[in-house]
């Protein structure tokens, strides 16, 4: 279970601001889980749940935007959509593709009180 | 009554990995040592390649070994009956190596200038390819004796890789196995993704892995401190 890993990283990070920014409780923490990253946002929630008791950021809501994949095509040279990572590219049907969106996992914003 | 505020972060959930994958990468860099981490399903006869590997190539170059396991230390003792010298990191219940355990591991090994380190990951085609260790290459081992279809059910794991390694192809004969469609699964997912076929029982094939180590080793030495 990778995403209970995952999880504390978000902890950390909320750990860090709350000792830079001042703060005592997080209400709401904003992930951009892009739809090509290897996790699944489902199990985010649930490892998110069991590391943040006893946090600060226990009870928080887990409010997570997800992008999409997106590629570069070397064939067509231009950026198209990219469902999943073997998709082919949608124009050509090759798979000359670079991924250029939709792998980012990061901590997007915290509503804080 | 407290005020609610938001506040904007944008920050890698990986961060704190990264940045141990980063101390790890100068590490190495300064002391030119080639690094690469090796990852698989639990089966793909991983160990006994590296064992093989250790053995053919002892006295060519120093080398040193990291093993990861969720348990035992079974692996770390096969490769240190090789005179290679290894760690093994138990990982509990966790499912992969992070960079952090690899930074507590080089502490621990005497990892010499101009060296090859192998870190076996746990045996797991899903977590250990999210997790940045600091490494050179990521080397994915499949076996002919699992599913030809295994790249498209773990993309992640060989978009990342930079080689795969084939192994046990002196079974198939017994086997209706398609290298060739497997090969060409994988290559969706890595168009430029370096192959070599092994069969860590018979030898074949090994001399272009050992080839493609050497060279790989000789770029770091050359690059060091640079």
């Amino acid at each position: 279970m990778h995403e209970l890993a995952l999880s504390q990283g978000i902890i950390d990070v909320i750990r860090d601001q709350a000792a830079a920014q001042g703060f005592a409780r997080v209400k709401t923490v904003r992930l951009v889980i892009g739809a090509l990253s290897h996790v699944e946002p489902q199990a985010i929630a649930f490892g998110f749940d069991a590391v943040s008791r006893g946090t600060i950021a226990e009870g928080a809501v887990l409010d997570i935007e997800r992008p999409p994949g997106q590629a570069f095509c070397l064939s067509c040279e231009k950026p198209v959509p990219l469902p999943e990572r073997s998709a082919p590219c949608p124009e050509c049907d090759g798979h000359q593709l670079m991924v250029t969106g939709g792998e980012e996992m990061r901590v997007k914003e915290l509503e804080v009180e | 009554m407290s005020q609610t505020r938001l506040i904007a972060i944008e920050q890698d959930i990986l961060a704190k990995n990264d940045s141990f994958a980063a101390v790890n990468r100068q590490l190495f860099a300064a002391k030119g040592v080639f690094v690469l981490n090796l990852m698989s399903s639990p089966g793909s006869g991983k160990t006994t390649l590296l064992t093989r590997t250790l053995t053919d190539l002892k006295g060519r170059f120093p080398m040193a070994v990291i093993e990861g396991d969720q348990q035992t230390s079974f692996d770390a003792d096969r490769i240190r009956a090789t005179g290679t010298p290894a760690i093994q990191v138990n990982t509990g219940r966790g499912c992969h190596l992070d960079a952090q355990m690899v930074t507590q591991a080089v502490g621990r090994l005497p990892v010499e200038t101009g060296s090859v380190l192998f870190i076996e990951n746990v045996g797991n085609l899903v977590c250990p390819a999210g997790f940045d260790l600091g490494e050179a290459h990521k080397v994915v081992v499949l076996s002919v004796t699992e599913g030809e279809d295994k790249p498209l059910k773990y993309p992640a794991m060989f978009a990342g890789a930079d080689l795969l390694l084939v192994n046990k192809i002196d079974l198939l004969p017994h086997l209706t196995f398609d290298v060739a469609r497997m090969i060409a699964y994988a290559r969706q997912l890595k168009p430029d993704l370096r192959v070599i076929e092994v069969s860590a029982t018979t030898g074949q094939g090994l001399e272009d892995w050992y080839g493609w180590i050497a060279a790989g080793l000789a770029k770091a030495v050359a690059g060091r401190g640079a």
